[in-house]
């Protein structure tokens, strides 16, 4: 503190300055502008009803360009995770408590789903980015999060029919209703994907999201509750 | 920090945005720290031209009077102060510059990104290669290092035989169908190309873990195409010729890379006898675990809860075809 006092001592005319504020203390104006640019962005204050609704609307938005999938960027410029999210839990839902022997094997079939969807997509998007694609990752998973839309469709209706029928009919109907979802899934996917692939290696990124859609599809056609 | 200060003195000088107020709201702390003797008269002038700043910027300061009581021991307003806030700025920037140093180091996909370098048409001819044994193993054979095609083969033989579990209603008593399959297929792919190669490199044999990699990732293509037959036609005498010839093939194949690699008798011996012996009986693991041959098998795909029946050793005395892929075996075999 000696040194602080040396300071101090030629300051002794100047009384009311006090010199520890003078360097560290800063009376700042900020400009006044700030605070209002804020609040146009500021989403806090609006009721929460109307930040789910804005979120359901944009997921229900991209579920219809997945019924209708034409080349568009909707699902690429707003991705979101909540839609893939819904499709998951539902469809795992769904596929609980089918099995040769529920005892067993009722359990670990919703944590099969979810892990099956969301490290198949995980795997997915990496080798398309090894390949050379240019979609960022996230934008990769919501892609094929939502594409598994048809697919979900496909298993309400495989439960109504085993509800209702049994035997070869029903077997026969799943089967038509599984594999056209399961083509509808993978042609959807591609027409997002395949654009930003380079042109000679798409088969290349086809093929696994074949096989992903192919594995899904397989555990929905031989679900039986 | 300092925002735009263009000084050449020892202690800072006077930056423009001391004295004009309403165009920054930074003050460079670095510039602060200096006492000097030589500018007393001129910081007294400076903490004027500050208060008369204060007096017309009342209204930000009144936000910052909510800090004017903490911290008063450094005679600066603490955290909520001015150095507080650098402070905080500075540890996010060296906390976010190490984060990304560290995420660039390990999460790179890029390391992967030259063995995903493929063509369709290579995987193609690649995957036809990998049946046809080469005939000349006095110089060493050239080893494509990509890893592609065998994670690909990998998890088609994942999916087949989940395929063949859910057809003949194996019931897995711990754990899951998919884990079962995933970790049979994958400890199968990295656990021998480990084994093989920690082999290879006893007898000094001169292959790469990639390449052991690559090369029995190819070889599951033998063993894709035979069970997806096999799972499907309940033909025990079509499954060992099927045994032999395909996966013999393409056993064959990858011995004879491996012989043309390695020098000395007991070596060849050792590394080949090794690879045959584990890639053939995986063929033949994969087959009768999991995979029951139940008559009536139709009745699994209709819906009912079956009990599983205890695997019994018998002969098939006919054909039994699954019924989702009779169109499918009708294809395959055409071809």
């Amino acid at each position: 503190m000696t040194s602080a006092e040396e300071a101090s001592r030629p300051f002794a005319g100047l009384s009311d300055v006090s010199i520890p504020d003078i360097p560290v203390e800063g009376d700042i104006s900020l400009p006044v502008a700030s605070s209002a640019r804020d609040d146009e962005f500021s989403t806090l204050d609006e009721p929460v009803k109307e930040t789910i609704l804005r979120d359901l609307r944009a997921v229900a938005n991209k579920f219809v360009h997945v019924l209708y999938p034409k080349r568009s960027s909707v699902l690429l410029r707003d991705w979101d995770l909540w839609g893939p999210l819904l499709l998951c839990v539902t469809l795992a839902l769904l596929l609980q408590g089918g099995a040769a022997d529920s005892n067993d094997q009722g359990g670990p079939q919703f944590a099969e789903v979810f892990v099956i969807i969301w490290f198949g997509s995980i795997i997915i998007t990496l080798n398309s980015k090894l390949l050379g694609g240019t979609l960022s990752f996230f934008q990769s998973l919501c892609v094929l999060g939502y594409c598994i839309m048809p697919l979900t469709v496909a298993m309400v209706v495989c439960r109504i029919v085993l509800y209702t029928a049994s035997g070869k009919v029903s077997f026969a109907v799943r089967l038509v209703v599984v594999t056209a979802s399961f083509g509808w899934s993978t042609f959807a996917s591609t027409a997002f994907l395949a654009d930003s692939q380079p042109s000679n290696r798409r088969g290349l990124v086809v093929y696994p999201v074949f096989l992903f859609y192919f594995v899904i599809g397989w555990m929905i056609l031989t679900f039986s509750p | 920090m300092s925002a735009g200060s263009r000084n050449t003195e020892p202690w800072g000088g006077f930056d423009d945005n001391l004295i004009q107020g309403g165009s920054s709201a930074v003050i460079d702390m670095e510039n602060m720290d200096d006492t000097s003797g030589s500018s007393f008269e001129d910081v007294g002038e400076m903490h004027q031209r500050m208060k008369e700043e204060e007096e017309v910027s009342a209204e930000a300061a009144a936000a910052e009077d909510d800090g004017a009581d903490d911290g008063e021991f450094l005679g600066m307003k603490g955290l909520k102060g001015q150095l507080g806030r650098q402070v905080a700025d500075e540890v996010w920037q060296a906390g976010k510059r190490q984060a990304s140093k560290a995420f660039n180091l390990y999460a790179n996909i890029d390391i992967l990104r030259p063995y995903f370098d493929v063509e369709p048409s290579q995987v193609r001819s690649r995957l036809m290669e990998s049946m046809i044994p080469v005939r000349m193993i006095s110089f060493p054979q050239k080893v494509a290092g990509e890893l592609y095609g065998p994670l690909m083969l990998v998890f088609t033989l994942v999916a087949i035989l989940l395929h063949g579990m859910k057809t003949s209603g194996t019931v897995i008593r711990e754990g899951t169908l998919m884990g079962t399959a995933i970790g049979t297929c994958f400890g199968y792919w990295l656990g021998v190309s480990s084994f093989i190669y920690f082999l290879a490199y006893l007898v000094n044999a001169q292959i790469t873990m990639l390449q052991m990699l690559s090369l029995l990732g190819y070889g599951l293509f033998g063993h894709c195409v035979v069970l997806l037959v096999t799972y499907n036609i309940h033909f025990h005498l079509l499954f060992y010729a099927m045994w032999l010839l395909i996966g013999g093939l393409s056993t064959l194949r990858m011995v004879a890379v491996l012989l043309s690699r390695t020098v000395g008798q007991t070596p060849r011996l050792l590394l080949c006898g090794m690879l045959a012996l584990l890639h053939m009986s995986f063929l033949l693991y994969l087959h009768f675990s999991y995979h029951q041959i139940l008559e009536g098998l139709l009745d699994s795909l209709e819906g009912h809860n079956m009990a599983p029946i205890q695997r019994v050793v018998r002969d098939v005395p006919e054909v039994t075809l699954n019924a989702t892929v009779r169109s499918l075996g009708g294809m395959l075999m055409a071809q």
